[in-house]
């Protein structure tokens, strides 16, 4: 990389924050495609490209897993004013991935989606795809309150647990979930410290002591000098 | 990832083993010196300004795991460092029962693609603990033996960070250090509270330009997976590939070095190494052969070193090669600040570190433990990936609603999704980074019965902490709280007591180990010289971390800098008076 070619990542930090401003904007709902067409790129050894490869091509869930599994991570992030569901995002879709990838959820996550025919069976005498949506919260509601959960449960929440937290990953890592949080980063552009009316909000500033050493955006394309004592003079 | 296999040439004036901090530095003093340099390298190359290897500015879906983890990338799908602490058909043992986590990258940079970027200068009291405390043994050198050099590591590849006048922590030519995170800003109204300084952090980081071939940072926080303007320091981009452009440098890729080999003198004639493209054992010949391949690694290949003059390996007859193994210390705690709760959204990424630290800050006379440690801080609204919303089992009863009603754990819909955003960056947490005291008895040696897939006869560690880091941690664990305390925050998860060694990482973890092939006067009690040669075979030199006789409370990175540099100049020194 030459200097021209940082300057245009340093040009694209400046047009970076401008878009930001208005990226902001509530109308802009960012429900984009999330399909898995690949591996992850970038640097990838023989043996990584091979591995992914591998498990894109295969199929841990079946059909009646993948239709219980909707049917929950959509419980767990449903669509809602501001954001879409989980199943939206193609949440079941990185579940089934992370299955092959990390085998040792594997048998926890069978189990658990087995567990839903048993409890539906007791309870209401019919298959888990069968219930209604209330039929099937009343059984998510055995297992989703880790404090609340009765002893019995204490298998099902370790699993409710794991799928929640799966859901969360699939969902907070695409372009809608960062959305949502209101994540701002992943771009060139140029720290100049906290804004000042969030310093004031929380009653801290920067302290003095390193007021005249900060960096300084206007001087960030200059090229360093120092007198022999190490002090930037240049 | 390029392969680059090359026809043995006649020969190299030096051939170096390993392109990180180390290695690389060797790479570029030694051919900008003029001469003929082959570097041997067991893993691939890459450059990162280059689409095809990118994977700095990747979001999270664009990984089918969203950056989660892997075997080879531990610290995430998208970090750069290639390796990790098991690598497929390159093991390590361990020995009695006793813990050693390894772990290495496998590529041009080696370990400079995953580190911290934190650039210590170890100070004068680091060279010389055992004068000042009686444990341990003193550096053959001091600071003022490196200062020149650190200074030049300073100018050559950039460090920002504010001159402080601390005796122990030497002030070098900063950049201009970024302003605080908001969480660094409300942890220091705790550190304040308690006495304990912090500063800004020394990172070496690019805030601004140091000459025209590398850019400025842009302020991702991902120096973890290389930058594509070359705004941080790893040995790639700043010394193999720059000493490759200018100098006579060729670079072995995928090429795993099994022995430095020998004449019938003792004299060091090259090296044997497997390629791991064909499985094929090739040998190149040298004037001067440089050990760069990390501290165990140079270790692992002078043990396997055996010949008719060496039946024991290269540098075994002082008795203490593999020995003095140790690791930095490490425990960790974190907390939730409840005012940052719900807090205001902006662009927070930073640098790829902390902004502020804490050095050691007291004195080891007044309390039952002998060396310091520096704090890392954490927290701040990170990039959303793998892992974000976890953990709402236990997290969620830290929201309160308008009534001040705790939300309950768990749960799932709607109410859920609103209290992952209003939690979000309002986690926050430390880490101590600490000095043990080397002990003879850690060690690592060969295994006899286990060889790699290369035919390679492996490691076998023995490690054991001792009272004196056990202390440590716990006087850590109390620091920790007062600072999360003092500052407001709630403390999560339990303290670390006695029956976990107060949460002392096991030794390994923090990746700092060094000391096995260290420095000394006598041939009997060290395993090279005070300029890095090997004692018993003097065109030998290691510049990795196994000459450090004690690491300092300090990130060895820069250290190893510096010494390489020193080596060098000793190396060119030597070679023009024809003394190698």
């Amino acid at each position: 990389m030459n200097r021209r070619e940082n300057l245009k990542l340093l040009f694209t930090g400046s047009v970076g924050a401008g878009l930001l401003l208005t990226g902001c904007e509530p109308e802009q709902v960012a429900v984009q495609g999330q399909v898995i067409t690949g591996g992850t790129p970038g640097g990838r050894t023989e043996e990584e490209k091979a591995r992914d490869a591998k498990l894109l091509s295969e199929n841990f869930f079946t059909d009646e897993e993948k239709k219980k599994l909707s049917t929950l991570v959509d419980i767990i992030m449903p669509a809602d004013s501001e954001s879409p569901s989980a199943t939206e995002l193609k949440v079941p879709d990185f579940i089934e991935f992370m299955m092959k990838d990390q085998p040792n959820m594997q048998t926890p996550m069978r189990g658990g989606l087995m567990w839903l025919d048993f409890e539906a069976d007791e309870l209401f005498g019919k298959k888990f795809i069968d219930l209604s949506k209330e039929e099937v919260i009343q059984i998510v509601d055995l297992v989703a309150w880790p404090d609340k959960a009765t002893e019995a449960y204490s298998g099902g929440v370790r699993w409710f647990n794991m799928l929640r937290n799966l859901t969360c990953s699939g969902y907070f890592s695409t372009e809608a979930g960062w959305k949502y949080m209101g994540y701002m980063g992943n771009q060139a552009n140029v720290w100049d410290g906290v804004p000042q009316k969030v310093l004031d909000k929380h009653g801290v500033s920067n302290p003095e002591k390193y007021a005249a050493i900060y960096l300084k955006p206007e001087e960030r394309g200059k090229v360093a000098e120092w007198d022999e004592q190490g002090n930037l003079i240049g | 990832m390029s392969f680059q296999i090359k026809e043995t040439p006649d020969s190299y004036d030096v051939i170096i083993v390993g392109s990180g901090a180390g290695g690389g530095m060797a790479s570029k003093i030694l051919s900008e010196a003029g001469l003929s340099v082959a570097v041997v390298e067991a893993g691939g190359d890459f450059d990162p300004a280059k689409d095809e290897d990118r994977t700095q500015l990747r979001p999270p879906w664009e990984s089918p795991r969203r950056g989660a983890g892997t075997r080879i990338r531990p610290f995430g799908d998208f970090d750069q460092a290639i390796g990790g602490w098991d690598i497929d058909g390159e093991p390590y043992t361990r020995k009695d029962g006793t813990q050693f986590d390894w772990f290495r990258s496998r590529m041009v940079g080696g370990r400079t693609n995953h580190w911290g970027r934190i650039s210590l200068r170890f100070g004068p009291n680091d060279f010389k603990r055992a004068s000042i405390d009686g444990m341990g043994h003193d550096w053959p050198i001091g600071y003022d033996d490196l200062k020149p050099y650190y200074d030049k590591v300073d100018k050559l590849i950039g460090v920002f960070g504010s001159k402080e006048g601390i005796f122990n922590e030497p002030d070098g030519f900063f950049l201009p250090p970024p302003k605080p995170r908001l969480h660094e800003l409300i942890i220091k109204k705790g550190a304040d509270k308690a006495n304990i300084p912090m500063i800004p952090g020394r990172l070496s980081m690019l805030t601004r330009p140091i000459n025209n071939e590398r850019g400025v940072c842009f302020f991702c926080a991902q120096c973890n997976r290389a930058c594509q303007a070359y705004a941080d320091f790893s040995a790639g981009t700043c010394l193999v590939h720059p000493a490759m452009k200018k100098g006579k440098v060729d670079l072995y890729t995928y090429s795993m070095v099994r022995k430095v080999t020998t004449d019938e003198t003792g004299k060091a004639t090259g090296v044997s190494f497997v390629s791991k493209v064909d499985m094929k054992e090739y040998k190149l010949k040298s004037r001067v052969v440089v050990l760069g391949a990390s501290a165990c690694e140079s270790s692992r290949i002078l043990m396997n070193s055996r010949s008719k003059v060496y039946p024991n390996g290269i540098g075994a007859d002082s008795g203490v090669l593999g020995r003095y193994l140790h690791d930095s210390t490490g425990a960790d705690r974190m907390g939730i600040m409840p005012e940052l709760i719900d807090r205001d959204r902006y662009n927070e990424d930073g640098v790829g570190g902390m902004h502020m630290y804490t050095p050691w800050w007291l004195d080891n006379k007044k309390l039952d433990f002998a060396r310091g440690y520096h704090i890392e801080y954490w927290g701040g609204m990170g990039q959303p990936a793998y892992g974000t919303g976890g953990s709402m089992d236990s997290m969620r009863k830290y929201l309160k609603d308008e009534f001040g009603n705790p939300s309950p754990n768990g749960g799932y819909g709607e109410g859920l999704k609103k209290d992952i955003r209003r939690i979000y960056g309002s986690t926050l947490g430390m880490s101590g980074r600490g000095e043990s005291i080397p002990q003879y008895t850690n060690y690592c040696e060969i295994d006899p019965n286990v060889v790699d897939k290369y035919g390679i006869p492996v490691l076998r560690f023995h490690y054991k902490w001792t009272d004196q880091e056990i202390k440590q941690a716990k006087h850590m664990q109390d620091t920790f709280e007062e600072i999360l305390t003092n500052a407001g925050a709630t403390l999560l998860g339990t303290k670390p007591g006695a029956d976990t060694m107060y949460g002392l990482a096991a030794p390994g973890r923090i990746i700092h180990e060094v000391g096995t092939t260290r420095m000394g006067n006598d041939p009997k009690a060290s395993v090279v010289n005070s300029n890095c040669q090997v004692h018993d075979c003097k065109n030998v030199f290691v510049v990795d971390a196994g000459p450090f006789v004690s690491q300092a409370d300090k990130n060895p990175t820069w250290t190893i800098l510096a010494l390489s540099w020193r080596t060098s100049d000793y190396i060119v020194d030597q070679l023009k008076q024809k003394n190698i």
